[in-house]
C-alpha cells in the first residue's frame, strides 16, 4: 500500500475564487460592500450585516502569528515533517486562518506570538495551499 | 416550582467497565448504559416515551432495538455536551407535553472503535479545505491551539497548565473506577511524552470505551411511582454555539458557548457562584476547565491558573472539581459529556466514589467539538 499523501482541499462553488487566487500567488479574501468588514472563510453572505454583496479582495500576503502547536504526532502524509507547526495567523484586515508554518525550525524559541509572517504558496492535489514563512527569510 | 414542572433525573448510570471493551460494539455501550439507568430508577422500556442520543447509532436505531415506541425523540448531536443539550431539550419537551419520561444515552467506542464512524470529513467541507490540509491529527493539533494566545494575553504558565492534571489526578486516586488513579507532579506532567507543544501526553485526555444513560422525568411522576432515592432536581440549563472550526472562533482566549450557557443556566437557577458546591467542567485538555473557570465567572480573567494551582479544586478545596478524575483520568469516550453529567448526579445523591461533603448543587459545563457548542446544567437536591 503506497503511504497515505496530505490531505488536499477540494472547492466549492462559494470557495473556488479563494483557491484560483492561491494558484495565482494572491491571498484573496471578501471583503462586504455594504459594512466594509472582511470576511473569511468564503461565504456566500456577510455575518455581520448579512449583505450578500461581497467583493474579493487581495490581501497583501503578510499576517502575525497569532497562535500554535508544534505537533509531534504525524497527520497521514505528515510522516516527514514530524515535529510541524499548526497555526492560526491574523491578516492585517483581522481575520485569522489556519495554516502551517515553513522556512523555520519548529522550535518555540523561533516563535515568538505576533511575529511577523508572510504567505508562501505549496501545491497540494489539484490547488495551491496558503502557507506561512517568518517576514525576513528569504523567498 | 410545581411537581408537573420540575424535571428531575430518576435514573443515571455508566456500563459496567470502562476502558478498553473490544468485545463491545458502539451500539451495545449504548444498550448496556440504557439498561443500567433504567435498573437505577427502577423502570423497564416500556415506561419510555422519548429518546435523545447523538447520531451514531441515534434515537431510531436506540428505540427499535429496545422496544420502545418513542413519541418524542432528538438527535441533537454537537459533540461531547451533546447530553447536556439533550438533557434540556427532554425538559423542555416534558415541560411541553411532548413526552413523560426520556431515556438519553451515550456509547462509544472511542479506543477499539467496534461499529464507530470513520475519522475525518469530506475535502470539499470547510474542514477539509480550510483546516484539514495542515495536518491537524484529531483534537489534540486543534482543540489546543487556542492555548498559546490564551497563556500569552493572561500570563498563565505552563506549569498552571500542568497543575490542572496534577489536581484531577488527586481526585481520581481515590476513585477505584478511574483509569490513571496514581497521584502524578507537575514534574511528571510536564516530562510525559509531548503531544503537540505545550501539550504533553498528561495533559490530554485519555481515549477509551465506554457510555451511560440518563433517565429524565417530572418530580409528579417520580412521585406517583413511588421513587424512593434522592431525587436530583435540574435547576437550571443553558446552550450556546461559538464557531464550527477552532481557527475560527472569534477570540481564542474565551469559549462564548461557556461564557452564554452559565449565564443562562445561572440565571434560570437563580443562583450565584457562591451557591455552587461542586463542579465539572469537561476537561478533554488542561486548558479547557481554565476556560471554563473563568468564562462562568467562578474567578476573574487569568486568575484561573492560579485558582487550580492554589488547590482550590482539588480534595479539601473550596470548589471541588473535575471529582471523578475527569477525562484527562476517569474516562474519556469522546463525547466525554454524559459522564461529567453521572458524577454530578451521584455528588448529588451522595453517592459518588471521591464523595465531597453537603452538595446541594452541582453545576457541570460541557463542551462539544473543538470550542463548537457548549452547555451548562445546574442540579440540585432540592427543587427549585
Amino acid at each position: 500500500m503506497p503511504p497515505p499523501t496530505k490531505p488536499a482541499p477540494v472547492p466549492t462553488p462559494e470557495t473556488l475564487p479563494f483557491w484560483e487566487g492561491c494558484a495565482a500567488g494572491e491571498l484573496r479574501i471578501q471583503r462586504c460592500t455594504s459594512c466594509g468588514k472582511h470576511v473569511f472563510y468564503p461565504r456566500p453572505a456577510c455575518p455581520h450585516c448579512s449583505s450578500t454583496e461581497l467583493e474579493w479582495v487581495v490581501s497583501d500576503g503578510t499576517a502575525t502569528l497569532h497562535s500554535y502547536v508544534i505537533s509531534h504526532r504525524a497527520a497521514p502524509g505528515f510522516a516527514e515533517e514530524v515535529p510541524y507547526v499548526i497555526a492560526i495567523v491574523e491578516l492585517p484586515e483581522g481575520v485569522r486562518m489556519m495554516t502551517n508554518l515553513v522556512q523555520v525550525e519548529a522550535d518555540p524559541e523561533q516563535l515568538p506570538l505576533d511575529m511577523p509572517l508572510r504567505v508562501v504558496f505549496e501545491p497540494r492535489g489539484d490547488v495551491h495551499l496558503p502557507l506561512f514563512a517568518p517576514a525576513g527569510s528569504a523567498a | 416550582m410545581s411537581a408537573k414542572d420540575d424535571i428531575v433525573i430518576i435514573g443515571a448510570a455508566e456500563t459496567d467497565q470502562l476502558g478498553k471493551l473490544p468485545h463491545l460494539s458502539t451500539l451495545s455501550l449504548h444498550l448496556e448504559g440504557a439498561r443500567n439507568a433504567l435498573a437505577d430508577a427502577g423502570l423497564t422500556p416500556a415506561d419510555i416515551d422519548g429518546i435523545a442520543t447523538v447520531q451514531t447509532p441515534g434515537p431510531v436505531a436506540i428505540g427499535h432495538a429496545m422496544g420502545i415506541e418513542a413519541r418524542w425523540l432528538d438527535g441533537t448531536g454537537v459533540g461531547g455536551t451533546s447530553f447536556l443539550f439533550h438533557v434540556r431539550h427532554a425538559a423542555g419537551a416534558i415541560r411541553a407535553g411532548l413526552a413523560e419520561t426520556v431515556l438519553i444515552t451515550h456509547g462509544e467506542s472511542g479506543r477499539s472503535r467496534v461499529d464507530a464512524p470513520a475519522w475525518g470529513r469530506s475535502p470539499q467541507s470547510l474542514q477539509g479545505q480550510f483546516e484539514a490540509p495542515y495536518g491537524v491529527f484529531g483534537p489534540p493539533t486543534s482543540f489546543t491551539l487556542t492555548a498559546l494566545r490564551y497563556m500569552k494575553e493572561t500570563g498563565t504558565t505552563l506549569e498552571q497548565l500542568a497543575e490542572v492534571a496534577v489536581a484531577q489526578r488527586r481526585w481520581a486516586n481515590k476513585n477505584p473506577r478511574a483509569l490513571m488513579q496514581d497521584l502524578v507532579t507537575v514534574d511528571d506532567v510536564l516530562n510525559s511524552k509531548m503531544i503537540a507543544w505545550p501539550f504533553t501526553l498528561l495533559m490530554c485526555c485519555l481515549v477509551t470505551d465506554g457510555g451511560g444513560a440518563l433517565v429524565v422525568t417530572t418530580r409528579e411522576k417520580a412521585e406517583a411511582r413511588g421513587y424512593d432515592k434522592p431525587l436530583v432536581h435540574l435547576l437550571g440549563a443553558g446552550e450556546a454555539a461559538d464557531s464550527p472550526m477552532v481557527s475560527q472562533m472569534p477570540d481564542l482566549t474565551s469559549f462564548g458557548a461557556f461564557k452564554r450557557s452559565s449565564a443562562a443556566a445561572f440565571a434560570e437557577a437563580g443562583i450565584g457562584h457562591s451557591d455552587v458546591d461542586h463542579l465539572m467542567i469537561y476537561d478533554a485538555f488542561a486548558h479547557v476547565p481554565i476556560y471554563g473557570l473563568e468564562d462562568a465567572g467562578f474567578v476573574g480573567r487569568g486568575e484561573a491558573g492560579a485558582f487550580v494551582a492554589e488547590g482550590n479544586t482539588s480534595p479539601g478545596g473550596r470548589l471541588p472539581m473535575n471529582t471523578n478524575g475527569g477525562g484527562m483520568s476517569y474516562t474519556h469516550t469522546g463525547m466525554y459529556g454524559m459522564f461529567a453529567i453521572q458524577e454530578a448526579v451521584r455528588q448529588v445523591r451522595g453517592e459518588a466514589a471521591a464523595q465531597v461533603d453537603g452538595v446541594e448543587r452541582s453545576v457541570v459545563m460541557g463542551n462539544g467539538g473543538m470550542f463548537m457548542a457548549g452547555a451548562t446544567l445546574v442540579l440540585g437536591k432540592s427543587p427549585r
